[in-house]
């Protein structure tokens, strides 16, 4: 090129400086109280769930008739149950089911909810028309209704659990990410991708997704914190998780009913549990939120 | 407290940083400035020079991360560094008054105009209807005709240019000895920013206060200001009469700022822009000598290690070692250029006939672009120019396909026909019209890397893989002049100007015979802007183009327009060759255009104002749509009859009742005239 002026070489340099976005957030996670107590409490309770039979006092599961109902103690610091077990040990050991469960079901729910959000962002009109209406339908039916009639189908399992809750919860991450999706389709890289004929397909995944990460994740950290309490629930009502896990909700549901013979400790620790972790969870969602949106 | 005699502001040696990333960011350094009773004051610069945090400065509003590290401000005499916060706020409340750029940000948006005016009343203690009074008197000041009307309305219910005036009127409603104007026409179209500055010039000769004006846009400021301060890096450079200064700069980097802009009908067929490389040294940076020294063509070692002085020259200052020979500093491109004589083929490329576009807006036909035709010749340019509203973009659009026409208008790419719907055009016919957007930001994906951004468009539009798609992204990246070293990076590590190189890039992959550039170089500042349409205009020398260029600089478009189409309300109004168009005679509406740009070149000129605002294309006015502005409306035919597209000469075609000659003797008529309005 003859007429060319200047050799524009160098970035500017306070931009080359600059860190990338991802270290920028976890700078700034590291430095969010909410979000270190939330990890720290969560990441007790995954600790517990991985290597928690290494070090429980007993066996979580072990049957002691003549030690049963005992107060809490220096040999039970939480007591026994009615079947005389350790509930210090079950409590410790009783974050593994509620801890592949809940997880899983909120994967379930955010992989279908974020394609659904897509889709319907994307294409709008009557695709968004129908489709969202069958969403807000699905989402006006309880939780525990959809978890009834899905037993009686499925039979009652940890995998029915994670698809009720999953498909429960992803309209409501689908409603997110729809939002993002519209005021991302306006932009004018998308114009540029339907210049270059690219397939909806490839805008949506791979030009717009990227792009609408940051809310998916906060929305899918804030499900997390529902999905424990709602497989609580389940658990509590007898759908899901069975005996003999020393699963926390399941252990309320059998022991709830000694509470009025004054045998406290049987349900309270478990019900204790089940509020830290659902705490912590939440503490997490506010940190990644405050991170994300700084 | 306030002393009347004293300087309305004086700045002295004041030194602010920014505590970024935990280390102290300089942004202003050792600056000195004084502006004298009554007298406006313009502050110019690049973006990121430090300008608006003057502005905050003065005020005390830095950020929570800006503090003030040295030196001193006085507002009337009265120390601004020594008040404490009922001071300060009583100082704010009473004797400064800032008017910003965007009006819409600065006005509430959920509280009617007249009570967020009374408000300023009632906080001065004076209340009921006297405040009420007080605001409609301030609404006539700032020439709203109807003020009871606009006070019960919202903000958003009113134009850009209204919102602004309101934002003038509430920063002169406590009578301010100093008023600070920090880019306030700059979000404006050139006929509101020509009507808000005639409205800040006149209220200067009704008002005792003092003006900081800063703005980016040397012309704006030329006409505003008696004297002008220079900043770069956070340093005056230059201080002057205003007068002075432009005609006869004496640092380096007003000289070339000067030249960056395309002056005196200037064309690409003539002359490349001249252009300043390299970049603003970054806030915070370690300057040892001349802050301009490293983008410099006249700099030696000495520039490079020893700080110049403010010279004082007289009446005016310069930072400069070699300020005597500043105005001998060397372009950084050739002066002329030779271009071979195009042999334009007489078979347009692209050719369209009787489009129309027709939104439905709340039941409410809106009808966009209304009967255009026009044809684009290979290796032209097409610039179109209107307000916004004038339906610019959407014509673009619709030639790409990205929104379609309604039925019954042609688009004809080298003469076969090209169907409305982007789904339905041939990958041909899809490849050969690509478009540059006004926003880089928006133009390019955030998640992506340049590299991906780039191979994509080579994969899918030039079809190419593998070790030729590297080879030609190479070739690609090195022919917008960027390097390999960029290829890496996210958008965001980038400056604005390489952004616009990278999606200037990407349209040109699939080597198209038309490009839309979209405003593409609004957002840019002025040195960038040369470098980008020195660009352009290579490329499209090399490449044999056409561009559709759509800007609201007049002098933009006339530096690289070949063809000139000037659009209202979706309508042709004037259209032909580009030299015709700007040396008229013109059609009135364009002719209002052209006066109301302000030029650094002309000292005065006439103008033709424009009154009220562009009206609604849900119901646009019968007749010449033009007749409820047209300052040379004849009479009762511009209301009933739709003038025609007449040809006057060569092709220069112009939409008036007036005949051509008659048009021609108005126009010249008009040096005796020195205003008119409607």
């Amino acid at each position: 090129m003859s007429t060319t002026e200047l050799q524009q070489s160098e970035l500017p340099s306070a931009a080359a400086s600059a860190r990338s976005p991802v270290r920028e957030v976890l700078h700034s996670l590291s430095r969010s109280g909410s979000f270190l107590t939330g990890f720290t409490i969560v990441l007790f309770w995954v600790v517990c769930a991985l290597f928690g039979e290494y070090f429980t006092p007993y066996d979580p599961l072990a049957d002691d008739i003549i030690n049963a109902l005992m107060p809490p103690s220096a040999a039970n610091w939480f007591g026994t149950d009615q079947l005389g077990r350790d509930v210090f040990s079950r409590v410790i050991v009783g974050s593994r089911d509620i801890l592949t469960v809940a997880p899983l079901a909120t994967l379930l729910a955010t992989v279908a909810g974020t394609t659904l959000g897509l889709f319907t962002g994307y294409f709008r009109g009557l695709v968004d028309d129908i489709i969202s209406r069958i969403l807000e339908a699905f989402m006006a039916i309880p939780v525990v209704i959809v978890a009834l009639l899905a037993i009686v189908a499925l039979g009652t399992s940890k995998s029915t659990v994670i698809i009720v809750i999953g498909l429960s919860f992803s309209p409501i991450i689908a409603r997110t990410v729809r939002a993002a999706v519209l005021s991302e389709r306006e932009l004018d890289y998308v114009a540029a991708a339907q210049l270059r004929r690219e397939s909806a397909l490839h805008t949506m995944f791979v030009e717009i997704l990227p792009n609408v990460i940051p809310p998916i994740l906060v929305e899918t950290t804030v499900r997390l914190g529902y999905a424990i309490f709602a497989v609580a629930t389940l658990s509590f009502m007898g759908f899901g998780i069975q005996p003999p896990s020393p699963d926390w909700g399941l252990s309320i549901a059998s022991n709830y009913g000694m509470i009025g013979g004054g045998f406290w400790w049987t349900v309270l620790f478990d019900a204790l549990a089940i509020a830290s972790l659902v705490i912590g969870v939440n503490l997490v969602a506010d940190g990644v939120q405050g991170a994300l949106n700084d | 407290m306030t002393d009347t005699s004293a300087n309305a502001l004086e700045l002295h040696n004041l030194s602010v940083a920014y505590r970024v990333g935990g280390r102290n960011r300089a942004v202003l350094r050792d600056l000195s400035l004084t502006i004298h009773p009554g007298e406006a004051y313009g502050l110019v610069g690049e973006s990121g020079c430090g300008k608006s945090t003057v502005a905050l400065s003065v005020v005390r509003y830095l950020p929570r991360n800006g503090f003030i590290t040295a030196g001193g401000i006085s507002l009337a005499g009265q120390n601004v560094m020594k008040l404490d916060n009922e001071a300060l706020r009583r100082m704010r409340a009473e004797n400064v008054s800032m008017v910003y750029q965007d009006p819409g940000k600065a006005l509430n948006p959920s509280i009617r105009i007249g009570r967020q005016l009374t408000e300023i009343f009632e906080l001065r203690g004076i209340s009921g209807q006297r405040a009420i009074d007080q605001t409609t008197a301030m609404l006539n000041r700032v020439r709203i005709s109807d003020p009871v009307r606009v006070m019960q309305r919202y903000p958003h219910q009113l134009s850009g240019g209204m919102q602004q005036r309101v934002g003038i009127a509430m920063a002169l409603a406590n009578d301010p000895t100093m008023l600070i104007l920090d880019e306030p026409t700059t979000g404006l179209d050139a006929t509101v920013e020509a009507e808000v500055l005639d409205l800040i010039a006149k209220l200067r000769q009704e008002l005792s206060a003092s003006i900081l004006f800063i703005s980016h846009n040397l012309a704006v400021v030329s006409r505003m200001c008696d004297r002008v301060g220079v900043l770069y890096a956070g340093m005056l450079v230059e201080e002057g009469r205003t007068e002075d200064v432009f005609n006869n700069p004496r640092h380096p980097y007003t000289v070339a700022l000067l030249r960056c802009l395309p002056r005196g009908g200037q064309r690409k067929d003539q002359i490349r822009l001249d252009t300043i490389p390299g970049f603003l040294p970054a806030p915070g940076a370690r300057i040892s000598g001349c802050a301009f020294a490293d983008r410099c063509a006249l700099a030696d070692s000495r520039c490079h290690s020893e700080l110049p002085p403010l010279h004082d020259l007289g009446g005016r200052l310069s930072r400069c070692h070699y300020h005597e020979k500043a105005q001998s500093l060397p372009r950084t491109t050739p002066g002329s250029i030779t271009t071979s004589a195009v042999a334009t083929s007489p078979e347009p490329v692209l050719r369209i006939a009787g489009l129309n576009k027709t939104y439905s807006s709340h039941g409410h036909a809106l009808r966009a672009v209304n009967d255009v035709s026009l044809d684009l010749m290979p290796g032209q340019t097409l610039g179109l120019v209107g307000e916004s509203g004038s339906g610019k973009t959407t014509l673009a659009r619709l030639l790409l396909g990205l929104v379609s026409a309604d039925a019954g208008g042609e688009i004809r790419l080298e003469g076969k026909p090209l169907a409305s719907k982007l789904e339905s055009r041939t990958a041909e016919q899809v490849k050969a019209m690509q478009i540059v957007f006004q926003n880089p930001d928006s133009a390019l994906n955030r998640s992506h890397s340049i590299r991906h951004i780039m191979g994509r468009a080579l994969r899918t539009l030039a079809g190419l893989k593998g070790s030729a798609q590297q080879k030609r992204l190479i070739d690609l990246v090195r022919s917008v002049r960027l390097t390999e070293r960029h290829l890496s990076v996210k958008p965001r590590q980038l400056s604005g100007g390489l952004k616009q190189r990278v999606a200037i890039a990407r349209a040109f992959a699939g080597d198209p015979r038309i490009v839309v550039c979209d405003e593409p170089t609004s957002a840019l500042d002025v040195s960038v802007q040369a470098a980008i349409l020195n660009l352009l205009a290579d490329l499209q020398t090399k490449e044999r183009v056409s561009y559709i260029f759509i800007s609201h600089d007049l002098a933009v478009v006339r530096y690289l327009a070949d063809q000139i189409a000037v659009l209202y309300l979706g309508r042709i109004m004037e259209l032909g060759p580009s030299e015709r168009v700007f040396s008229g005679p013109h059609h009135p509406y364009t002719e209002a255009l052209l006066s109301a740009v302000p030029k650094l070149d002309e000292t005065e000129n006439v103008r033709v104002r424009l009154d009220g605002e562009i009206p609604s294309a849900i119901n646009p006015p019968t007749g010449c749509v033009f007749h409820t502005r047209c300052p040379r409306k004849i009479g009762a035919v511009c209301e009933e009859q739709e003038p025609p597209l007449i040809d006057a000469e060569h092709g220069h075609k112009i939409r008036c009742h007036i005949p051509f000659e008659e048009l021609a003797r108005l126009q010249n008529k008009t040096d005796h005239i020195k205003e008119i309005t409607a």
